[in-house]
């Protein structure tokens, strides 16, 4: 149940900021969504995304409270300050939706992304590889004699970097989860 | 108390227990064991329409007409999908609707089987929510949901989706139940804000209040609070095209219609005001003009039971989230307890700036020679018709936006147009949804001939449920609008908008026994409306009109409020490359 405890509200009146700073400069937000979990609520949230023109950098779901029939919906998105808000009132207003909280303005959050990565290569390359692997704390999961696959789990940013070292070092296929996010404290 | 009866059943049982007396339809294969249960019982009549877009135009005219939710029964297929255009339709004017949808037996969802469509994947974008009901036993909470989220915060279209073995089998009957909903919409604003609002009031020197449909969908009571709220500030009042009659046009605060083809008066204290009171309306680009331009030296507060309306477009000083009934009732009591400031030298000031504007009289024209101007056609229209107990609804196009300058509404309710999507089409069986609810009040629709063609068909409704609609077509043998538009911004080259093959419409309407009349001299309009308004039952007006009138003031694309064309003189050059590409 502890994946519930997120703060209620950006403010103390109600649940959206409706005097947001009208900057210009485009912001990544970190969006947590309460759904209730049923047929199609996925779609409603993404064709809300298409309809409307906003982007989506990364959306992770999965049900988290099987008694209240909820779903988290970790959105990543990126725009102007008006622009967020604009997605959390547009996303509030969807009948399913219980709950928008926004983690980059609510305090501070922690952010994590599972990713695996398979690199395949020989003789340097192979032990380079295993030893960054070892500096970012990747795990293998899958070895052949010219291949490793990768576990890694962090910020977007890490998995970003240990991407960049791979690259040059035989990586050949990537999948990741896209980020789940957790405000910090209770 | 829990009963057990087949999903059709339900069906009609959860319509009745939700005090639904009307339903417009059309049967087809995949909703028949409701039907059968509409056969079997009285307290629901059933409204049989000519096509699927018809029932729900006339529902979205019963729900506007009389502020509760209209409801509609069609088909799988491509009795949902015809439903489509009316769903968008009732989602951008925010009109309460419950649409049944049948659906093909849930073992065959899927299968592409006969008249099958993804009907709530298709409809997710056009209605405010929709459900696939796949079990008998949970589909009465569903419908009672419905009426509840079609209803409450902004209201909007809902669709329920019944696949046909549901209908069939036998499950438990949930009685309506106070609310157990997640879904329960904020209506009271936030007195800080509501006090802030106050205190622009009491200092503003060039107030506007600025109203819209919000405050029709807020109810009766809302439109008291606001007339009461006008009276005693003294302040000025215009609304879009979907708040007309919120406030009195006959009141002295009023200004007219604003936008594109609104007063001059009413746009240029748009412009020109330093407080902007925007109640329930939500700067629509028909309204803003180019944004960058809108109202520059203006603190404006918004009030809105969505909160997605508040900085979408315009950026807001006081947002204000609430319905608007609520807020106005606070906002009347902030106000008087500290004392009913206003800073009335300053206000009388604005309001001899306004007078000046008002003096321009932009809606005259002149009638002269036999052709009937539409101007003078509407004017005559309103005169004689301006007493009785009336109700209006109009198609889209010029001469929805003559309705709309020219026809005064005293109260909400009153007057039924397609205003956010400008459906081509609505207002006849609008008129017979109106008319439905309405039995024995004047309803008129106000067309242009190429829109009340799109859904002519509904001659057949009218005539088969003896509904006295008046058909006033003013007819330029023109797609009016876009013809103004091609002269304005396209060279004068009329691309396909004229109406060719016209029919004989006093034929036409003999032809489905109704009445037809003819009018071509301005000396014969008098007679011929008043023939129109006391023949009992339906009625055809072939009213032909002046081809070229081009419809102003107007709002040229990417222009600003004090930026309008007054009449022909001023259209040379009128929109540059930038203005052209806008719609």
């Amino acid at each position: 149940m502890s994946a519930l405890k997120i703060k209620k509200g950006a403010t103390s009146h109600s649940a959206y900021n409706l005097r947001p700073n009208f900057s210009d400069v485009v912001e990544r937000h970190t969006l947590a969504v309460l759904v209730e979990n049923e047929p199609g609520v996925l779609a409603r949230v993404i064709g809300l995304f298409s309809g409307r023109g906003y982007n989506i950098d990364s959306l992770t779901v999965a049900e988290v409270d099987q008694t209240g029939h909820l779903s988290r919906i970790t959105i990543v998105t990126s725009g102007t300050p008006q622009v967020i808000e604009q997605i959390k009132a547009q996303l509030g207003r969807i009948v399913s939706v219980h709950d928008v909280h926004d983690l980059t303005v609510e305090g501070a959050s922690v952010e994590r992304e599972l990713a695996m990565f398979k690199v395949s290569g020989k003789g340097d390359h192979r032990v380079e590889a295993l030893r960054l692997a070892d500096i970012f704390r990747a795990n293998v999961v899958d070895s052949t004699l010219e291949s490793f696959v990768f576990e890694i789990t962090g910020a977007p940013e890490k998995i970003d970097a240990f991407a960049d070292l791979m690259r040059p070092l035989g990586l050949s296929e990537v999948a990741r989860t896209g980020v789940a996010a957790l405000s910090r404290g209770d | 108390m829990k009963r057990q009866m087949t999903g059709a059943k339900m069906i009609v049982q959860a319509l009745i227990d939700q005090g639904v007396d009307t339903v417009f339809g059309y049967p087809g294969g995949a909703v028949l064991p409701i039907y059968d249960e509409v056969f079997q019982q009285n307290s629901i009549k059933h409204i049989l329409v000519r096509h699927e877009q018809g029932a729900v135009h006339a529902a979205e005219g019963y729900a506007r007409s009389t502020g509760k939710p209209g409801v509609v029964l069609v088909t799988s297929g491509p009795g949902a999908t015809n439903a489509v255009t009316g769903l968008t339709d009732a989602l951008l004017d925010s009109i309460p609707l419950i649409v049944l949808t049948g659906q093909v037996p849930t073992f065959m969802i899927g299968s592409d089987a006969f008249q099958e469509a993804d009907t709530v994947g298709i409809t997710r974008p056009c209605t405010k929510h929709n459900w696939l009901v796949k079990e008998t036993d949970k589909l009465a909470g569903v419908i009672h949901e419905a009426f509840h989220v079609a209803t409450s915060g902004r209201p909007g279209p809902v669709l329920i989706d019944i696949p046909k073995d549901v209908q069939f089998a036998t499950g438990t009957y949930t009685p309506k139940a106070p609310s157990v909903s997640h879904y329960q919409p904020k209506l009271k604003g936030d007195l800080e804000e509501i006090t802030e609002l106050v205190a622009a009031i009491e200092k503003a020197k060039r107030p506007v209040f600025y109203t819209g449909g919000g405050v029709v969908n807020s109810g009766p009571a809302a439109s008291q609070l606001l007339r009461e709220l006008v009276e005693a500030t003294g302040f000025p009042i215009t609304s879009t095209l979907m708040g007309l009659g919120c406030y009195p046009a006959s009141g002295d605060k009023w200004l007219g219609m604003l936008g594109m083809h609104g007063l001059y008066e009413a746009n240029m204290a748009m412009h020109d005001c330093d407080l902007m009171i925007n109640i329930g309306a939500r700067f629509d680009d028909r309204i803003t003009g180019v944004v960058d331009l809108f109202s520059p030296k203006s603190k404006k507060a918004h009030i809105d039971i969505d909160a997605s309306s508040i900085n979408k477009v315009i950026r807001v000083d006081i947002p204000i989230l609430g319905d608007v009934g609520h807020v106005l009732e606070d906002l009347l009591k902030i106000w008087k307890s500290r004392g009913r400031k206003t800073n009335s030298e300053a206000v009388a000031k604005w309001w001899k700036q306004i007078e000046e504007w008002r003096a321009v009289d932009c809606l005259k024209f002149e009638q002269k020679g036999k052709i009937i101007k539409p101007q003078y056609a509407l004017s005559r229209l309103e005169a004689l018709t301006k007493d009785h107990d009336r109700y209006i609804t109009t198609e889209v196009g010029q001469h929805q936006m003559w309705a709309a300058q020219y026809l005064g509404f005293e109260d909400p309710n009153r007057w039924m147009t397609s205003g956010g999507l400008g459906t081509m089409g609505y207002g006849f069986p609008a008129s017979i949804g109106v008319q439905m609810a309405h039995p024995d009040s004047l309803v008129v629709n106000v067309a242009g001939e190429a829109s009340w063609l799109m859904n002519m068909q509904e001659m057949g409704t009218a005539m088969q449920f003896n509904l006295p609609v008046k058909q006033f077509i003013l007819n330029n043998e023109r797609l009016g609008m876009v013809r103004q538009w091609q002269e304005l911004l396209h060279g004068e080259r009329y691309s396909q908008s004229w109406s060719e093959s016209l029919p004989d419409f006093v034929k036409l309407a003999e032809a489905f026994g109704a009445k037809g009349i003819i009018c071509s001299d301005p000396d014969d309009l008098d007679d011929a409306i008043m023939e129109m308004v006391n023949h009992d039952g339906p009625v055809i007006f072939d009213c032909l009109v002046e081809k070229h009138e081009n419809c102003f003031p107007m709002i040229p694309s990417g222009k600003a409020h004090n930026e309008m064309l007054m009449g022909d003189a001023d259209t040379q050059n009128a929109i540059d490359a930038k203005g052209s590409v806008l719609v």
